[in-house]
């Protein structure tokens, strides 16, 4: 019945990138290892690539699987072999009485009021004009070219900000991730100069007497 | 371009922003709850892709672009304040940050 509607395919890509994601998202939160969670985060980040690429988001597709998948995941596995496994805040813990239910109740309510709200309304049926002034999507590799001169030309602004936001952003990391108190580290240093050549002396001194 | 329904993508995207969103509020593990917050921004960039298709409009798109460079520095800045903290507190667990509770 559904292949009368849809065309099979279609259907089948559907289904994946929803399976993807369903099992990458349920197990980020599921998982008591940060790293599993990090793995199943890349499982997520895949299915939401499989459903850009359904929608004529070819960039996009490609940016996620190379930003996120790639460069962000991999810093979050970083942090974590850096920090050391630890299973602290398993999902067992439950400091609050009660949290969890709540918090499955509160989502429930919000992802139910959403969807309920979607369905008595006109605008996800797709009738739409162009009138809203933004530039009519083109189809096929066409879509790139466009993405690209929609960030260059209308959004110039934005995208030169972005540059000054990165910036910011790894200056501010640096600042974050350095050692507390530089003054130590130089101290250590000399500690360590000075032990040296106390060795040194002393590996001279033992050579002497041989 | 696909045949499938834009309420379909929708529904999943509100599925994983509700999956993200439980993630957060339940987990206590700093890096965890940041991986719970990409999905949640995962599931507002497919809504953006969404209504970029259904509307044929290329501006949702680009925000999509945005979103992600945005992520991408908030991921960075975050990780750093959690390397930082663990320096001081040897913990990732953000029930133990209590200095502020009266």
């Amino acid at each position: 019945m559904l292949a009368t509607v849809y065309a099979i395919p279609d259907v089948l890509v559907f289904a994946a990138a929803t399976l993807l994601i369903l099992i990458g998202a349920l197990g980020v939160i599921t998982m008591k290892n940060p790293v599993h969670s990090a793995l199943s985060l890349i499982l997520a980040l895949m299915g939401v690539a499989v459903a850009f690429l359904e929608q004529n988001a070819d960039f996009l597709a490609a940016v996620e699987v190379i930003v996120y998948a790639g460069a962000i995941v991999v810093l979050f596995l970083f942090v974590i072999m850096f920090l050391g496994v630890d299973s602290s805040g398993h999902p067992q813990v439950e400091p609050l009485v009660g949290q969890r239910w709540l918090a499955a109740l509160g989502v429930v309510v919000t992802v139910a009021g959403v969807i309920t709200l979607m369905v008595n309304s006109h605008w996800v049926s797709g009738v739409m004009s162009a009138s809203t002034g933004g530039t009519p999507m083109a189809t096929g590799s066409d879509g790139v070219t466009q993405l690209g001169q929609s960030v260059f030309t209308t959004y110039l602004l934005a995208f030169e900000a972005t540059a000054g936001l990165l910036i910011i952003a790894v200056v501010g990391a640096v600042l974050l991730a350095r050692r507390e108190r530089p003054a130590d580290e130089e101290l250590e240093l000399g500690d360590l100069v000075e032990d040296d050549a106390a060795e040194l002396d002393d590996e001279i001194t033992e050579e002497v007497e041989q | 371009m696909t045949t499938i329904p834009a309420s379909w993508f929708l529904v999943l995207a509100a599925v994983l922003f509700g999956v993200g969103a439980f993630g957060v509020l339940t987990r206590r593990s700093a890096l965890i709850m940041f991986m719970c917050i990409e999905l949640m921004l995962n599931a507002v960039n497919l809504t953006f892709v969404t209504f970029a298709r259904t509307m044929s409009d290329i501006g949702g798109q680009t925000t999509v672009f945005f979103i992600m460079v945005v992520a991408a520095a908030e991921v960075t800045v975050g990780l750093g304040i959690v390397v930082a903290v663990f320096r001081r507190r040897s913990s990732t667990s953000v029930d133990e940050l209590t200095e502020l509770q009266g």
